[in-house]
């Protein structure tokens, strides 16, 4: 086995070029190569009888496409929907797709039949060149460039050559401009919610209907629209309403660990952000004898005793509180918005 | 060489059209050059056609749900025939999915056959790419083609997001929610970059006709010319094939293109596009009547991204708690940039790895002969912890669903990924790399000693022995025919300094090939052939 590398080997066949074998050992003591196997003959090789039958086969195969693609078309006027049946759709769907299946698989499994039976299978060889061109060819390039650059001037004429430059470094920067308009410079959108207009009633989500105090059972989860969101016009409905949602839960008072949280809240009643500050899916999962509060998507978990606090998952601040009231006809409001930006963080949040 | 066309008036039809052809476009010079080209043939090489055929269908099947969908966010009360919905508010996006599921007879069929065969790209895409990883395929002169299938994949994986939310229903909502959540938390720009996306604040009414505008313009166009490129540098290269008797770097042995390779991958054409449409006929995909239209308020519990972007949502659930920092009053949400460094950073090093490669055994040769995996051992070994890392963050988009099916805590589930996205490569690489060169010891074994035959017999003097076949020549030289590197030791260049360039390289070189099995060569062969003999 003492083999050592050697710094050049010859590849490829003579007057190709030569290429460095880096820390490949090269070795001329390989067993030979005893050539291609030589072909199996095959049943319709040697036999008429058998050679006919695939023939038919392969016939009977495109045959069966035919069909399928007929039955297809038949199975579109066959089955037509019946709006008030949902049965009559997926009889539609299964049939035309049946159909079709079969006209396409007729000719694929026909064709390669065909190919596997029919058609000569034994392994021809056929020579490589290497992909690099000869050295006539490359000198021939080399002498093509340098014909270019001597008939345009482009390595003498500096002048024209840095203003080139110039030129094609800034001619798509207009084009990046003009993408400026595709939306507005988001400014202070992301910190002020709906809740801001002040003693806002928290409604239901979706009837937009206010909330007593006293309807809320101890435990009880409502999610939460501000008062007047449901009438607004599309699509400022769903934007203010991917920033707005918020979800209200009734603790035992003695159960909340932060004075802020009693002090936010009615009465246990604490009504928090629902947009997840990880990356903004609705936290819509309470589990009530845990206290805590789970987003789908990612698995964030709050404490709902506890400020809201990330107890789990990637997740990185609390859920924004929302401060509420009860009016005097004894119905939730929120005096007003939330005390920072809600959802996902971004980079000026705090400025 | 005379003009007169004697061959237009003998011949029927198809003389006159191929004459015609010929005499306007040269159809007869193209034959010539590529009509018997040869094709190796192996089923590995099928999984890039599956990719191909897969994005035809893609095109078809697409350009029907065009002339139906309508990509607009304006408000519209729904009045079309699925009951559960009548009355609601939602986008004519989504209630034009609805139509085509519907109303429009087929509709929902090629909804689901261009899910299906969205699906099928992106995974046929991959395999492709694990094939030519683990045979070798990417090496000299074929890097720059590893790098442009590497875009298609990516390119891939944006044509998937993009449909994806168009119907605009809650499951692509979220999605979109996700996205803007991550864009958000990029470093200074997050916020307007955002804003500039979505035409204003999330959702807006802008972006459902922008993705459109991607999904069926720029994402197709530029897959149609990464295809054309991919494809030309594979007739400019020919084939890669497998070692066998007769194979060698320096020719190409299979079927000629003309008839065989025209029937083979002109019917697997029609077969890849028959197991789409069995599928979209027999197995609902998508199902967005269920789900209703979006909303940023609800969501459902358990929901899924398309597999294909599952690693990213992954990398997003992975990230360790309250990891954000705070550069003066300005937030960096780690939680954000982590996994996108992670995933960002894998798929870098994917697109990079031939040229790491080649670099460390510096061999300069064309290679042309696939590697049997266990004859590349540490690049078997990179890939299978490659694999294993991609898996984990995979799998990492299902923790909620694997803890729940299984009846594990979640808390645990999560735990054990974070740790095992680290430790299984690591693992996956040791006995990838162990097993690889055991099963060389035993190639070794049956060249020299040949194949067991599970035949036992009874010598006079009361042993037992198992008699062993040699092996044919064939088998011989599959087993042998392979190529051998050597590590080096970093040298000092001329100026008598041994620059770190040179010291990486070396225990990179040590790392790849300290542990190696050789071939056997000839000298040994005879050597234990002249052996047996003596028995």
């Amino acid at each position: 086995m003492a083999k050592k590398p050697q710094d050049l080997a010859v590849t490829g066949e003579s007057g190709e070029h030569e290429y460095e074998t880096g820390i490949a050992v090269v070795t001329a003591d390989k067993p030979g190569d005893p050539g291609i196997e030589p072909h199996r003959v095959r049943m319709t090789d040697k036999s008429a009888k058998h050679e006919r039958a695939a023939a038919r086969q392969v016939a009977a195969l495109f045959s069966v496409s035919i069909i399928g693609s007929i039955f297809s078309i038949w199975a579109y006027y066959a089955f037509p929907f019946n709006n008030s049946d949902a049965a009559s759709l997926r009889i539609n769907t299964i049939f035309l797709g049946l159909g079709i299946t079969l006209g396409l698989f007729g000719i694929g499994v026909g064709a390669v039949h065909w190919a596997k039976t029919l058609m000569p299978d034994a392994e021809v060889s056929e020579e490589r060149h290497q992909t690099r061109g000869s050295e006539e060819v490359r000198a021939r390039a080399v002498e093509i460039i340098k014909l270019a650059d001597q008939e345009s001037g482009f390595s003498r004429r500096k002048l024209i050559r840095r203003t080139l430059y110039g030129a094609l470094a800034l001619f798509p920067i207009p084009a990046i401009v003009l993408f400026s308009d595709l939306g507005p410079n988001p400014k202070d959108s992301l910190r002020h919610t709906m809740w801001g207009q002040g003693g806002l009633r928290l409604t239901r989500d979706p009837d937009g209907t206010p909330i007593k105090a006293s309807d809320v059972q101890l435990g009880a989860v409502f999610h939460v629209i501000p008062e007047g969101l449901k009438d607004l016009e599309a699509p400022s409905m769903l934007n203010e309403k991917a920033k707005a949602a918020v979800l209200l839960v009734r603790l035992d008072p003695a159960d909340i660990k932060s004075q802020r949280e009693k002090d936010w809240g009615y009465d246990g009643i604490v009504a928090y952000s629902k947009i997840c500050t990880h990356v903004g899916c609705p936290v819509a999962l309470y589990e009530q004898h845990t206290h805590h509060l789970l987003c789908p998507c990612h698995q964030s978990t709050f404490d709902l005793a506890d400020d809201c606090k990330v107890v789990f998952g990637p997740a990185s601040r609390p859920l924004p509180q929302l401060k509420i009231e009860v009016d005097a006809d004894g119905y939730l409001v929120a005096p007003g918005d939330f005390a920072e930006p809600v959802g996902p963080s971004f980079w000026e949040r705090k400025a | 060489m005379s003009n007169v066309s004697a061959t237009k008036k003998k011949g029927g039809f198809l003389a006159g059209t191929a004459n015609y052809l010929d005499e306007r476009v040269g159809v007869a010079g193209i034959l010539k050059e590529f009509g018997r080209k040869i094709f190796p043939d192996h089923w590995s090489f099928m999984l890039g056609e599956v990719a191909l055929y897969s994005f035809l269908v893609l095109l078809l099947s697409g350009t029907f749900l065009t002339f139906f969908f309508q990509p607009s966010m304006t408000e519209v009360v729904y009045d079309g025939v699925y009951g559960p919905l009548k009355g609601a508010h939602m986008s004519v996006a989504y209630a034009s999915t609805l139509n085509i599921s519907f109303e429009v007879r087929g509709g929902l069929l090629m909804r689901q056959v261009h899910h299906w065969s969205a699906l099928l790209f992106v995974a046929a895409a991959g395999l492709h790419m694990l094939r030519v990883f683990f045979t070798g395929a990417f090496r000299k002169p074929r890097e720059i083609n590893w790098v442009v299938g590497f875009a298609l994949f990516v390119l891939g994986m944006a044509g998937g997001f993009t449909g994806y939310s168009l119907p605009d229903d809650l499951l692509s909502g979220n999605g979109l929610r996700i996205i803007d959540g991550m864009i958000k938390g990029l470093p200074w720009i997050g916020a307007y970059t955002s804003s500039l996306l979505f035409g204003g604040e999330f959702p807006g009414n802008q972006i459902v006709p922008r993705l459109y505008s991607l999904h069926i313009m720029i994402v197709p166009a530029l897959i149609i010319v990464f295809l054309a490129v991919h494809l030309f540098m594979v007739v400019i290269h020919k084939h890669t094939h497998y070692s066998g008797g007769g194979k060698k770097d320096t020719n190409v042995v299979g079927y000629p293109l003309m008839p065989v390779y025209v029937a083979k991958a002109g019917g697997f054409f029609f077969l890849v596009f028959g197991v789409i449409m069995l599928t979209a006929s027999l197995v609902t995909i998508n199902p967005v009547w269920n789900y209703g239209s979006y909303d940023p308020s609800p969501v459902s519990a358990g929901t899924q991204p398309d597999w294909y972007i599952g690693f990213l949502d992954g990398a997003l659930r992975l990230a360790p708690t309250g990891i954000e920092t705070m550069v003066g009053n300005d937030t960096l949400s780690w939680n954000i940039l982590l996994p996108m460094i992670v995933g960002v950073g894998f798929l870098v090093v994917v697109a990079l790895y031939p040229f790491i490669e080649g670099w460390i055994t510096g061999d300069k040769r064309e290679h042309h002969v696939l590697d049997r995996p266990r004859n590349a051992p540490t690049r078997t070994a990179i890939g299978a912890a490659g694999v294993t890392f991609y898996a984990t963050l995979w799998a990492g988009a299902g923790t909620d669903l694997i803890a729940t099916s299984f009846k594990m805590s979640l808390n645990n589930v999560l735990t054990f990924m974070q740790i095992f996205l680290i430790v299984g490569p690591f693992i996956a690489y040791f006995i990838t790399k162990r097993l690889c060169l055991s099963l060389q010891r035993k190639d070794r074994e049956i060249v020299l000693h040949g194949n067991e035959s599970g035949r036992l017999v009874r010598l006079p003097h009361g042993e037992y022995i198992e008699v062993h076949e040699p092996a044919d020549k064939y088998q011989v030289w599959k087993l042998t025919d392979f190529k051998e590197y050597q590590p080096i030791l970093a040298r000092p260049n001329e100026k008598g300094v041994i620059t770190l360039r040179s010291r990486i390289r070396a225990s990179l070189s040590k790392m790849f090939f300290e542990d190696r099995v050789s071939p056997v060569s000839a000298t040994e062969l005879e050597a234990a052939q002249h052996h047996g003999e003596l028995h």
